[in-house]
């Protein structure tokens, strides 16, 4: 098991460092950075001083090394528009993502598996009929779309829900909450919804497929001629079945959640590391858009290692295979 | 007479499919008395298992039950409201499946599946249920009890995972066992010892077993009486070494033709020429006919009744008014 958790860990490095030299390559694509950084009438003198003092005429590998041991330290240069540590605006902006894509996904989840497994058992009901055409909707209308008609409907025309930003956050040490607040309760509602819409959808159609299969196995049959109650068999044992699959998909979504969270972000004028990103993108802020990089890829492959440990829990064969073979 | 355990009459199951509804059972009439095991015994699609599955309550939709009546220890069991049937499966009657692979919950230790099983048909404590499920799983054969109640499924082997399956299906003590196929999916040395488990288990409870096989071995070994299903109906039933010895219908004359002997004569073994037909294409009269050897005009006509012969019974109107002495 512990064997099993470390070499998981360090194929996550290695991808972490694979993930460091496209971020590293960015800078070396998108021109010359001391030519940003000075005016137009700096001599070539001073450039070469700057970029002396910048160390960007070291070998690219020094470089690159140099790069990645502070990225380890969470250090990402400074920010070209904003003139402050990246390192710092990502934390900053850090929490409201993390709780607005915490908030999706529990969203996602909860209303997901509910729809899935009522969809699953009461086949023709003309709820599940509704959950059908609302996984529909929830695949193929675009976020931002889903997000302005809730706006519409929701802040201009009910004027029950703020249209954009966090509403009043509490500090506890760095982390900003919105989640003490009534106004930043509220605030959350929409962006959640928008961003979560479309793994709910996912996961009610996963969790629908998954136990129709399960319910069709020998051991459902066998369950059933032991004679259980219908709420043993469903809850029982094929919902913990069917949970499996969703565990890995909602686990590898979460990573998405984040990453898809730029454009919700954009749509509410969310605080976050998205609306940072975006705005970064537009000024050509290269620190930021790197550091991003590496932050998604971060959590995503943290994710991943966390959900594979979480496989072998629920899953005992798992569990016995993997210490079979250590 | 004592009552029967269980007690089938004009037996009726029809599926409803798009070109129509099929008629997978035709009046299936058959007795199991307490103790007594019935072998079922036909080639694969004859009915045996749906009629396993119609006594325990569990043929989904889209078949049904259309005809005919079931009744367990003289109650009617068929028409049984679902939640009333449910406490009828596993206390009353339990069931073996064909797979052991594939019948036990994977994510679940067997103890838990047993104890689970135990508490829902019995007032027992968890500790109660604990206990009674190590003696059960002793009682079926499997070693150190007290250990391996708190394994996996897949920690079994094929074998022991059939006795977990029928220490689950004997957990409260039924009157009447239905196990199809339990030995299919095993080894042949396996096998016998199952099937030994069955019979010592039937006798020492005084369980009534209805065994679904197409394995004519099988059916010799254990059976007091053996069913010959054909297309859905009953061909032939009586006592297991007069169908085996002296069968009457020409389906069963073929069937026991067809079981190689260990005497080593080189004959060739009989085989029935043609299949079953399908369920859409029964043919008219007896479904047997177009097969059948001794087919006559009546046969492409007339569907056959079970006609009473000594202790057996048969479906073939090559016994109606045919004395008894030149049929045979």
């Amino acid at each position: 098991m512990l064997a099993f958790t470390l070499r998981r860990a360090i194929q996550a490095i290695g991808v972490m460092i694979a993930v460091g030299i496209i971020s590293f390559s960015m800078f070396r694509f998108a021109g010359d950075p001391v030519n940003q950084m000075v005016g137009m009438d700096t001599s070539s003198a001073e450039r070469a001083a700057i970029r002396k003092s910048l160390g960007l005429d070291d070998p690219v590998i020094v470089q690159f090394g140099r790069y990645i041991g502070n990225a380890a330290q969470f250090k990402f240069g400074v920010s070209y528009q904003f003139r402050l540590p990246v390192s710092n605006l990502l934390m900053e902006r850090m929490p409201a993502t993390l709780e607005l894509a915490i908030c999706a996904t529990i969203f996602a989840m909860l209303c997901g598996i509910l729809m899935g497994v009522y969809s699953a058992l009461r086949r023709d009901s003309w709820l599940t009929h509704a959950f059908q055409a609302i996984s529909l909707i929830g695949i193929s209308l675009p976020t931002f779309l889903i997000g302005i008609l809730m706006i519409y409907l929701f802040s201009v025309t009910l004027g029950w829900l703020p249209s954009f930003g966090r509403g009043d956050v509490v500090h506890i040490g760095w982390w900003t909450t919105g989640l003490l607040t009534l106004s930043g309760l509220k605030a959350l509602i929409m962006p959640s919804i928008t961003l979560g819409l479309f793994q709910m959808t996912l996961i009610m159609r996963l969790v629908r497929t998954e136990m129709l299969e399960v319910m069709r196995t020998d051991y459902i049959r066998f369950a059933r001629a032991r004679g259980l109650t219908t709420r043993a068999i469903h809850y029982g044992h094929a919902l913990r079945n069917t949970l499996i699959p969703v565990i890995t998909v909602a686990g590898l979504q979460f990573g998405s959640v984040i990453a898809f969270a730029i454009i919700t972000e954009t749509v509410f004028q969310w605080p976050g590391m998205g609306l940072l990103f975006v705005q970064a993108v537009q000024n050509v802020d290269i620190p930021i858009m790197a550091a991003y990089l590496m932050m998604v890829s971060l959590i995503f492959v943290t994710i991943n290692l966390v959900v594979d440990i979480l496989y072998t829990i629920v899953d005992p064969r798992l569990r016995s295979t993997i210490s079979r073979a250590h | 007479m004592t009552e029967p355990v269980l007690s089938v009459r004009n037996l009726q199951v029809e599926f409803a499919s798009r070109r129509g509804t099929l008629r997978a059972i035709d009046s299936v009439s058959f007795d199991i008395a307490k103790g007594e095991v019935l072998g079922v015994v036909g080639e694969s699609g004859a009915g045996k298992s749906v009629t396993g599955l119609a006594v325990i309550g569990l043929i989904d939709s889209p078949g049904r039950i259309s005809g005919g009546e079931i009744r367990l220890s003289g109650l009617r069991i068929d028409n049984l409201p679902p939640e009333e049937m449910r406490r009828v499966r596993g206390k009353r009657i339990g069931m073996i499946f064909q797979d052991p692979l594939t019948s036990l919950n994977p994510l679940y230790k067997i103890g838990d599946q047993l104890i689970e099983t135990i508490r829902t048909h019995l007032n027992l404590s968890e500790t109660a249920a604990r206990r009674r499920a190590i003696d059960l799983l002793a009682e079926v054969g499997i070693p150190a009890p007290e250990k391996r109640i708190d394994g996996y499924p897949h920690e079994f082997s094929g074998g022991m995972r059939q006795r977990v399956v029928i220490a689950l299906a004997i957990c409260a003590e039924p009157e009447l066992i239905i196990a199809d196929e339990p030995t299919t999916a095993l080894d042949v040395s396996v096998q016998a010892q199952i099937i030994s488990l069955i019979k010592r288990l039937g006798r020492d409870h005084g369980t009534a077993v209805m065994l679904v096989t197409h394995d004519m071995g099988v059916i010799a070994e254990t059976s007091d009486r053996v069913a010959v299903m054909y297309a859905g109906r009953v061909a032939e039933i009586g006592p297991v070494q007069d169908v085996v010895r002296n069968p009457l219908h020409p389906y069963a004359k073929g069937l026991m033709g067809a079981i190689p002997t260990l005497a080593g004569d080189d004959k060739r073994l009989v085989q029935i020429p043609g299949s079953m037909p399908r369920l859409s294409a029964i043919p008219r009269g007896c479904s047997f006919n177009p097969r059948c050897a001794f087919a006559f005009d009546r046969c492409r006509v007339e569907r056959p009744e079970p006609l009473p012969r000594g202790a057996q019974s048969v479906a073939c109107h090559l016994y109606d008014s045919v004395p008894a002495e030149s049929a045979a």
